[in-house]
C-alpha cells in the first residue's frame, strides 16, 4: 500500500523534471532505550518544494528531523546531500551543509536584539562587531525573502509570529538551503499562519527546501507538495500534497484506523445556569488583566474560550476556581457566590478544575495516582487509602489510563495519561457532585489517540448535564467542541458566536484583535 | 579641617576600590556566563596569602601577583567543575569555597602570621602632575594595577557589548539552550569565564596584599571585600563601567568612618557608618540568592542554573 502511493507521489514531480533531490535519508534507524523511534525510514526533499512529515506525537517525526539536521546520529542508515553521502556529527555540521532546524521552542535570547540573535553563533563573524553593518546585512537577508523585521528590536518585545520570523531569518542568514520547521504553526494565530505560509512560498520560490513537521491535517494539505506519514517510527505512506491529498486518508495513515476527530456537539437542550460571571475585572500591579467579563454557562453546555495565550485565559480560570480574587465583579457557581471565598468553597459547590499545568497545578508529580485522587476527596485527618483504592482502580480502567495501578506515580505517566488521570479525578466528583468543569488546554501536547479520548470524556460529561468551560489556544478544538465560543483578547470578551455557525476567519480576526466585535 | 586627611582618605578609598573593581569584574565575568560564584571571599584570601608567600620567597612583587592570579583561577576551576560538570547547587558550592579558601589561607598563612611585606608595589611617578593640589595625589598617585583595573573595566565593557565572544558570553548567561543549539559548548564557555573571573579576583587579592597591607593578618586582610564585590555586581546591573563608580563609592563609604573619627566628627556614630556597606551587601546577596528577585534586578536569566540539554 505504501509502495503504490509512493509511486503516485513521485509521478507528477518527475514529469516537471527540474527539481533535484537536495537531501535524502536512507533506511534510518534510531533507537532510544526501549523505543525504536525510527525504523528504516526513507525520506527525501527536493530543491524548491515543501515536503511534510506528518505523524502523531511520538511517531518519530521529530527524531527524524533531529537526524536530518545533525542533532542525533542515526544508529543505521545514511544521509545524502546533493547526491553525496554525508554524516553530520552536530547541528553545526548540518549547518555547514546548509541544513537548519527552526525549533518549536524558539532558541532566541530574549534580551538580545533581533540582529544579535541572528548573528549569534555565526562562524565568520569578526572579533569586533560593527552593529550598523550587521543590522544592514540582517535586514537585507530578511527582506529578500519577504520577512520584514526590525534588526534593532529586542526579541523579548516581539510577538510569537515575529520571533518565528527571526528564527527563520537566522537560519537563512547562516546560509540554510534546507529548513526544517518543527510544528511551526502550533504557536501562531490564523493570520500569522497565513503569513508564514506566504514566507514558505517565497523561500521555495527562491529554491530553498522546506521540511514541514506537523500533525495538523488541514494545514498539511494546504502547504505541502508531498507528505510522508510516520506511525510508530515507520513510514506508513508517501502521499502527494496540495489539492490531491485526502485528509481522511492521511488521518488513517497517521493513526492506523479510521478516526472521528470532529466530536459531536450536544444536541439536547441546555439547562439552568451553572456558572454566572458578572462584570468580572482583575488588575495585577495596576495592569488590567481582565476587563468587565460577563457570561453564563448552562448545565449540559460547553462554552469555549478562544484566544492567543496570555490574553487573560489563565487568570479567568484561576478566578473562577477561587485561586485569585477579582478586583471587581462576581462569580456564582450553581447559585452560590464563590467570589473571594477561596478554592475550597468553589469545589464544595461543584467546581472541578483541570488547569493548564497538569503536573504543576493539577497533579502532584511525586505522589501516586491514588494519593492524587485523595487530594480532592473528603478531608479527614487520617487518609483512608483502603476505601478509595477500588475507586482508583475503577477510574484507571474507565478513563483508559495506562498505569501499573493506583500506586503508579503521577510523574511517570505520559502527558496523555496524566491528563486522563486529572480528568478522572475532577470528573469523578470530589466533595460534591461535579456541576461545573473548567478545563484549560486539555489536549495540548497529547497524541491523536489521547486527544480523541479526552474529547470524548468531555462530551460525555456534557451529556450527563455538567456545565463545561473549555479554555484552549487550539482554535480547532474550541470550534469543534463548543456550543458557544467567546474570544478573549487583552482580557476582554471581544467576540461571541454559536459554535455551530462560528466562522474561522471571524474568530481568528477577533483573536488577533482585529474584530469590530460581534457582541 | 585637615585637608591632608581627606586626601589621604581618597587615596585609601581608591585603593579599596581597585580591589573591588578587580574582584567585581571577576564575579561579573563569571556571572555573565551563568555561573554564580559566591566563593569570591575565599579566593581573595587564598590568593592574597599565596601572593605574599611567592613575593616573600622570590623577592618579586610581580611574581607574587602572577601566582595570586593563578591560584585564583585554580580555586575558581574547582567551583567551575562542581557547578558546570557535576551541576551542583552553585550557592552551596560557592559557600563551600569560602570556607575552603578561608581555611586554606589560614593554614598557608600560619608561618607568615604577622610578618610584614618587604617588597611592595610603588605608585607610578607622573612627575609634576602628582604635585597638583588635591587632584595630584588622588589621580596621579596610584600604582599601575589601579590604572590597569580601570582600563580592564573599560575593556570588559567593550568586550561584552561589541565583540563576538562577548555576545556569546552574554547569550550563555541568559539562554544557554540557544547557545547550545548554535553548536557552541556551554560548558566550555562557563568553565573558561569562571576561571578568568577567578584569576581577576586573585589579582585583586594579591594586589590588596602586596600594595595595601603592611603584613599578613588572616582576619583583617580582606575584611569581607569579596562579599562587597558580589553585591557591587548586583548594584552595577552586571555592567562593567558602572562597577568603577560603584567601587569608588564603596571605597569612600568604607573609609569614611576612619576619617570622621580622625576629624572628631561624631554626630553620626562611626559604627553605624562602618555597618552601611555590609548592610547593603547583605541586602544585595539576599536578592542575588533568590531567582525571583535576581531577575528583577536584571541578572543573567540563567544565573545559578546548571545547563542540561533536554533530551527527547
Amino acid at each position: 500500500m505504501s509502495n503504490t502511493s509512493h509511486e503516485v507521489a513521485q509521478g507528477p514531480h518527475h514529469n516537471s523534471g527540474a527539481a533535484s533531490t537536495a537531501l535524502s535519508a536512507h533506511s534510518i534507524d534510531k533507537k532510544f532505550p526501549g523505543v525504536l523511534a525510527n525504523d528504516s525510514v526513507d525520506f527525501d526533499v527536493r530543491a524548491g518544494e515543501v515536503h511534510t512529515l506528518l505523524g502523531e506525537n511520538g511517531a518519530g517525526k521529530s527524531t527524524l528531523a533531529a537526524v536530518l539536521c545533525g542533532l542525533y546520529q542515526p544508529d543505521a542508515g545514511y544521509l545524502m546531500r546533493n547526491g553525496k553521502r554525508i554524516s553530520l556529527s552536530s547541528p553545526r555540521a548540518g549547518l555547514q551543509h546548509g541544513i537548519a532546524m527552526v525549533h518549536q521552542h524558539f532558541r532566541l535570547v530574549e534580551r538580545f536584539t533581533v540582529s544579535e540573535n541572528v548573528i549569534l553563533g555565526s562562524r565568520d563573524l569578526p572579533f569586533r562587531l560593527n552593529r550598523r553593518e550587521l543590522n544592514e546585512k540582517v535586514a537585507a537577508v530578511a527582506e529578500s525573502y519577504g520577512l520584514p523585521i526590525d534588526p534593532d528590536a529586542t526579541v523579548g518585545d516581539l510577538s510569537v509570529g515575529q520571533r518565528q520570523r527571526v528564527e527563520i531569518v537566522k537560519a537563512l542568514y547562516q546560509g540554510a538551503e534546507i529548513l526544517l520547521l518543527d510544528e511551526p504553526t502550533a504557536v501562531l494565530v490564523p493570520s500569522e499562519v497565513e503569513k508564514l505560509f506566504e514566507n514558505v512560498h517565497a523561500m521555495t520560490a527562491a529554491g530553498k527546501s522546506i521540511v514541514f513537521i506537523s500533525h495538523k491535517l488541514g494545514e498539511v494539505v494546504e502547504i505541502s507538495d508531498r507528505v510522508t506519514v510516520l506511525r510508530n517510527g515507520r513510514v506508513t505512506g508517501h502521499v502527494p500534497g496540495r489539492g490531491t491529498a485526502d485528509t481522511k486518508e492521511l488521518a488513517r495513515l497517521m493513526v492506523g484506523r479510521d478516526i472521528e476527530l470532529n466530536a459531536q456537539r450536544a444536541t439536547h437542550a441546555t439547562g439552568h445556569e451553572v456558572l454566572q460571571i458578572r462584570n468580572l475585572s482583575l488588575s495585577v500591579n495596576d495592569v488590567s488583566v481582565l476587563t468587565d467579563i460577563s457570561f453564563n454557562v448552562h448545565a449540559g453546555e460547553m462554552v469555549g474560550i478562544a484566544g492567543v495565550a496570555g490574553n487573560g485565559q489563565r487568570e479567568l480560570a484561576d478566578t473562577i476556581a477561587g485561586l485569585i480574587s477579582p478586583t471587581s465583579g462576581s462569580v456564582t457557581i450553581s447559585g452560590s457566590m464563590t467570589t473571594d471565598r477561596g478554592p475550597v468553597q468553589a469545589r464544595e459547590v461543584g467546581l472541578a478544575y483541570v488547569p493548564e499545568d497538569r503536573l504543576g497545578m493539577g497533579l502532584v508529580p511525586s505522589m501516586s495516582i491514588l494519593d492524587n485522587l485523595l487530594l480532592t476527596r473528603d478531608r479527614q485527618v487520617v487518609v483512608d487509602r483502603i476505601s478509595v483504592r477500588p475507586e482508583a482502580a475503577r477510574l484507571i480502567e474507565q478513563f483508559e489510563i495506562k498505569a501499573n495501578g493506583p500506586d503508579h506515580l503521577a510523574r511517570k505517566l505520559s502527558g496523555g495519561n496524566a491528563q486522563k488521570g486529572l480528568l478522572a479525578r475532577e470528573l469523578s466528583g470530589g466533595r460534591g457532585a461535579t456541576k461545573l468543569l473548567v478545563v484549560c488546554s486539555p489536549t495540548r501536547g497529547l497524541d491523536v489517540g489521547a486527544i480523541e479520548t479526552v474529547r470524548r470524556l468531555l462530551n460525555d460529561a456534557r451529556s450527563s448535564g455538567q456545565a463545561i468551560l473549555l479554555i484552549s489556544e487550539d482554535l480547532d478544538e474550541v470550534l469543534s467542541l463548543s456550543d458557544r465560543v467567546l474570544v478573549l483578547y487583552r482580557g476582554a470578551v471581544v467576540h461571541e458566536t454559536a459554535g455551530e455557525t462560528a466562522q474561522l476567519s471571524q474568530v481568528g480576526a477577533a483573536m488577533a484583535g482585529l474584530s469590530g466585535g460581534g457582541r | 579641617m585637615n585637608e591632608n586627611i581627606w586626601i589621604l582618605m581618597s587615596g585609601d578609598a581608591i585603593a579599596i576600590a581597585t580591589t573591588l573593581i578587580l574582584a567585581a569584574l571577576g564575579a561579573l565575568f563569571t556571572e555573565r556566563s551563568g555561573v554564580l560564584n559566591l566563593g569570591i571571599e575565599g579566593i581573595l584570601l587564598t590568593s592574597a596569602i599565596s601572593s605574599f608567600l611567592a613575593a616573600d620567597a622570590s623577592g618579586s612583587v610581580w611574581l607574587g601577583l602572577i601566582v595570586g592570579s593563578l591560584i585564583g583561577a585554580l580555586l575558581a576551576s574547582i567551583h567551575a567543575v562542581l557547578s558546570v560538570v557535576f551541576r551542583a547547587n552553585q550557592i552551596v558550592a560557592g559557600l563551600a569555597l569560602v570556607i575552603f579558601g578561608t581555611g586554606l589561607a589560614n593554614f598557608l598563612g600560619k608561618p607568615a602570621e604577622g610578618k610584614t611585606v618587604t617588597t611592595v608595589i610603588k605608585p607610578i611617578s607622573f612627575g609634576p602632575l602628582s604635585d597638583i593640589p588635591v587632584i595630584g595625589p588622588i589621580v596621579f598617585g596610584q600604582d599601575i594595577i589601579t590604572y590597569l583595573a580601570i582600563a580592564l573595566a573599560i575593556v570588559a565593557s567593550r568586550y561584552l557589548f561589541s565583540t563576538r565572544p562577548g555576545l556569546e558570553l552574554r547569550a550563555t548567561g541568559d539562554d544557554p539552550a540557544t547557545v547550545d543549539a548554535q553548536g557552541l559548548s556551554v560548558a566550555r564557555i562557563r568553565i573558561r569565564y569562571t576561571m578568568i573571573g577567578g584569576s581577576l579576583v586573585g589579582l585583586g587579592g594579591s594586589w590588596l596584599m602586596l600594595a595595601q597591607s603592611a603584613g599578613w593578618h588572616q582576619a583583617a586582610t580582606t575584611n569581607g571585600l569579596g562579599w562587597i564585590a558580589l553585591a557591587l555586581v548586583v548594584f552595577a546591573g552586571w555592567r562593567p563601567m558602572r562597577i568603577i563608580f560603584g567601587a569608588v563609592l564603596f571605597g569612600f563609604t568604607l573609609q569614611l568612618p576612619f576619617t570622621l573619627q580622625a576629624e572628631q566628627i561624631t554626630f553620626i556614630p562611626s559604627a553605624f557608618l562602618e555597618m552601611l556597606p555590609y548592610l547593603a551587601t547583605l541586602i544585595a546577596l539576599i536578592a542575588l540568592s533568590r531567582p525571583g528577585s535576581r531577575n528583577l534586578l536584571g541578572a543573567p536569566r540563567a544565573l545559578g542554573t546548571p545547563f542540561v540539554r533536554d533530551e527527547r
